[in-house]
């Protein structure tokens, strides 16, 4: 999926500036988020100054882990909140993502990489957070994190967002960065297909409620706190089925690890990747985030100098889809383009061990160019 | 004790723990209000208090340690005025959340949260807390807290709170909780108890009544005029975010790779809205065009430089090398750009006729910038030159957006983006 609409007629066209923010913030409030809990930090602002505007509610929280919690006591009375941060804000709001994750509260996070360690420069873009995020939940519990590689992805992958975190009962964290969300570009408002709102169903059984009786698919039904026709129970401590803290009783231990199986099990349902195979290539370009427009550039450089290369734009990076394990397997040569200096995806990918035959390229304080990455797969 | 609210009489405390009265207390209160279970919410904190959940029949709650106040005031903010949220705290709890007290207190979330001081941490062994009094002793302080305990009633009603009590846990202090919880608007009760295993052991002999008397902690019931609760307001007027002023393709352009620009100004001089007409006057001419825009944080002085792309083909990647046209139009632009002059290799350089010439390798052309429309259309005058000299797209879309933008209210548009310069 290109970065621009597939070509329409000129009559039909909608063409204008916007940025990423702007259809991130458009799509999750067609898809159903209601309330937007701001909290100040940049690259973040115009998801914040979008989402006052558009939101049917917002509160301007003082800060990340008021955020968090805010935003916890709306979910759990069946608002569906969003949040938009940046590193340092995601770091103060990780223990409460815990605790949503834990409750099993549908929320989004917006997450705006930007340069760091800590501070470091917050109008600089980066990709620098993904190990962060996929750390994040204590126990190395998988939870939903989504990542737009251009601007129709933003609009996708949020309305995806929205349904992730009400269908799976979890908080979902949509990764993105300054470059993705802060650049205008010219697009086609037109293009854009329609977003429905999904109707949301809580639980509607006569029999008191357990709050973490699974279903089938390993998530449990929701009813919102301060129901009038059954008590409803919430806890962050380890749990039985009726949310009643429970130390390590069986139940409460499986309880724990539906947790993370639940992510995993429904993974399918949020699988979302762009895959571009060429015959007889024996490379395999992997790039995520707005470096994936520069792994696209390359590739057709590439192809155009008669180099057979293929390419992977995972958008769904955690947890790891099976398909992509499948396809960096297929190819000895993989080359992992990213805005660190560690190698995430890659790490996520290869693990620490990595495989002979995979390479990076890496940069901080600027975007990886389409050069580099070309240049990368044509080295031996 | 069995009732509507306590299902289970076996309370998870220690013998002589104070928590179990304000459980009792609590139940008592609720039942002269006249409450059904699901009309009330408890949230808890960590700490021993928070174990006592499956105890009550009403929603529970049990978060994280310091934060269930800010957990209580969303559920608050998001139900119906009938519905009542209590927070139990401990004083250890009201020590790591204090901010979200005041602010709670503040925004007056519609939350009752009772404190159960017991003048130290005892989940986690006994501990000194922030409203431990002076000269208390705990396991971990055997000679008495220095410093002075805080005072968590005077903290919040300065924060703002309707109602602000301090009682002694002892007795039947019901009446003091179902005052709190009766009222509209946020209120905070301060239970003073004893932890039997790390507070009493170690303080023999001291009731607490001589503690807060020596820790000059009056038993007082404070108020702030009444005020409307927080709760979650929905807007109406939420248009969308694409109801944007399209862009008509009325030009064309002959422009057949893409090019870089880089357009450098000061703060306040609109180089951001140039830019933007710019941008939108390319895509009139069928162009592909990314912008962005870097501006020091502190927005209104310094730099301000916006970098456009132009491609006759859709941008993917959005940074270039080096620019192949770098527009300049004050000194704060020249300062943040001299870096990425002196390595242009080709390219060309617009600079305003004022400014010192940098070295570079780019041609350069000096052109009165400011001059002709004065420093706020600068970058607007520049964009224009730039077309003059190299016909990107025809001129005549930037004067078309430029005259359709709330911009240039007070710019001689046709004057400044004739085709050709009049003077």
């Amino acid at each position: 999926m290109a970065s621009h609409a597939q070509p329409r007629d000129a009559s039909d066209q909608k063409l204008c500036l916007v940025d990423g923010s702007r259809l991130v913030i458009e799509s999750l409030a067609r898809a159903g988020a209601d309330t937007f809990v701001g909290y100040p930090i940049t690259p973040a602002n115009l998801l914040y100054a979008y989402g006052f505007r558009r939101f049917p509610a917002a509160l301007a929280a003082p800060d990340e882990i008021t955020a968090l919690q805010w935003m916890s006591g709306f979910s759990a009375c069946g608002r569906l909140p969003v949040t938009a941060t940046s590193f340092p804000g995601f770091a103060l709001m990780v223990e409460s993502l815990n605790m949503a994750h834990m409750m099993e509260l549908p929320m989004l996070i917006v997450l705006a990489q930007r340069l760091g360690p800590s501070t470091g420069s917050a109008t600089a873009g980066a990709q620098g957070d993904l190990q962060l995020v996929q750390g994040a939940i204590s126990g190395g519990h998988a939870y939903p994190v989504l990542c737009p590689s251009n601007l129709i992805d933003c609009w996708d992958l949020a309305q995806l967002a929205v349904e992730t975190a009400t269908r799976l009962r979890s908080p979902v964290v949509l990764l993105t960065s300054k470059e993705m969300l802060m650049t205008q570009r010219d697009f086609d408002l037109a293009s854009l297909p329609a977003i429905t709102p999904p109707a949301r169903a809580f639980y509607a059984g006569d029999e008191p409620f357990a709050a973490y009786s699974p279903a089938d698919n390993l998530v449990p039904e929701f009813l919102p706190v301060g129901s009038s026709r059954h008590q409803v129970r919430l806890t962050a401590s380890t749990h039985d089925r009726r949310g009643i803290h429970a130390h390590l009783a069986p139940e409460a231990m499986a309880n724990t690890a539906r947790l993370h199986y639940k992510a995993v099990r429904n993974l399918a349902y949020y699988t979302r990747f762009d895959i571009d195979e060429q015959a007889g290539a024996d490379t395999l370009v992997c790039a995520w985030d707005t470096t994936a427009l520069a792994a696209r550039e390359a590739v057709a450089t590439l192809r155009e100098s008669g180099r057979a290369v293929s390419l992977l734009v995972p958008k769904t990076l955690l947890p790891v889809p099976p398909v992509y394990v499948e396809t960096v397997s297929r190819y000895p040569r993989v080359v992992v383009a990213e805005e660190n200096l560690n190698g995430q995806l890659r790490q996520v990918l290869f693990g620490a061990a990595g495989r002979s035959g995979v390479t990076g390229v890496n940069a901080i304080g600027r975007m990886v160019s389409p050069a580099e990455i070309a240049a990368a797969v044509e080295s031996r | 004790m069995t009732g509507r609210f306590i299902a289970n009489p076996v309370l998870p405390f220690c013998g002589g723990c104070g928590h179990g009265l304000v459980v009792r207390n609590t139940e008592k209160a609720l039942e002269q209000l006249g409450l059904s279970p699901l009309d009330v919410v408890l949230v808890t904190d960590i700490g021993c208090h928070g174990l006592i959940d499956s105890n009550f029949t009403t929603h529970t709650v049990h978060g994280l340690h310091g934060r269930a106040v800010p957990l209580a005031a969303g559920i608050a903010a998001s139900l119906p005025a009938g519905k009542k949220v209590i927070a139990y705290i401990g004083d250890g709890g009201a020590a790591i959340g204090l901010q979200h007290l005041m602010e709670a207190a503040h925004r007056n979330f519609d939350v009752t949260v009772i404190v159960h001081n017991n003048m130290l941490y005892g989940m986690t062994g006994g501990q000194p807390s922030s409203s431990t009094p002076c000269g208390f002793r705990t396991p971990t302080c055997p000679d008495g807290k220095e410093g002075r305990g805080a005072d968590l009633c005077r903290w919040v009603h300065a924060a703002g709170a309707m109602r602000c009590r301090r009682v002694l846990g002892k007795g039947d202090f019901s009446e003091a909780i179902a005052e709190a919880v009766a009222g509209s608007g946020f209120s905070l009760l301060e239970v003073i108890e004893y932890c039997p295993s790390y507070g009493a052991k170690h303080n023999p002999g001291r009731s607490l009544d001589d503690i807060v008397r020596e820790a000059g902690l009056a038993l007082e019931n404070l108020t702030n005029p009444p005020a409307p609760p927080c709760r979650l307001a929905p807007k109406t007027d939420t248009g969308s975010l694409l109801d944007l002023e399209p862009i008509s393709r009325e030009f064309t352009s002959e422009l057949d790779r893409c090019v870089s620009i880089m357009l450098a100004g000061s703060a306040g001089e609109g180089v951001q809205s140039a830019a933007e007409m710019f941008a939108r006057a390319a895509v009139a001419a069928g162009l592909s065009v990314t912008k962005k825009g870097t501006y020091p944080v502190t927005v209104g002085i310094g730099y301000s430089v916006a970098e456009l792309m132009l491609s006759p083909r859709p941008i993917q990647h959005t940074a270039a090398d080096a620019p192949d046209f770098v527009l300049v139009t004050s000194a704060d632009g020249l300062k943040y750009c001299g870096p990425v002059i002196s390595r242009m290799r080709s390219g060309h350089l617009l600079l305003d006729s004022s400014l010192a010439n940098p070295a570079t390798a780019a041609r350069v052309t000096q052109l009165d910038f400011r001059k002709p429309s004065g420093p706020r259309a600068a970058a607007l005058c520049a964009s224009a030159e730039l077309l003059r000299l190299h016909q990107l797209f025809p001129l005549a879309a930037l004067r078309a957006e430029a005259g359709r933008s709330k911009h240039t209210a007070k710019i001689d548009v046709e004057r400044l983006l004739a085709d050709s310069k009049t003077s």
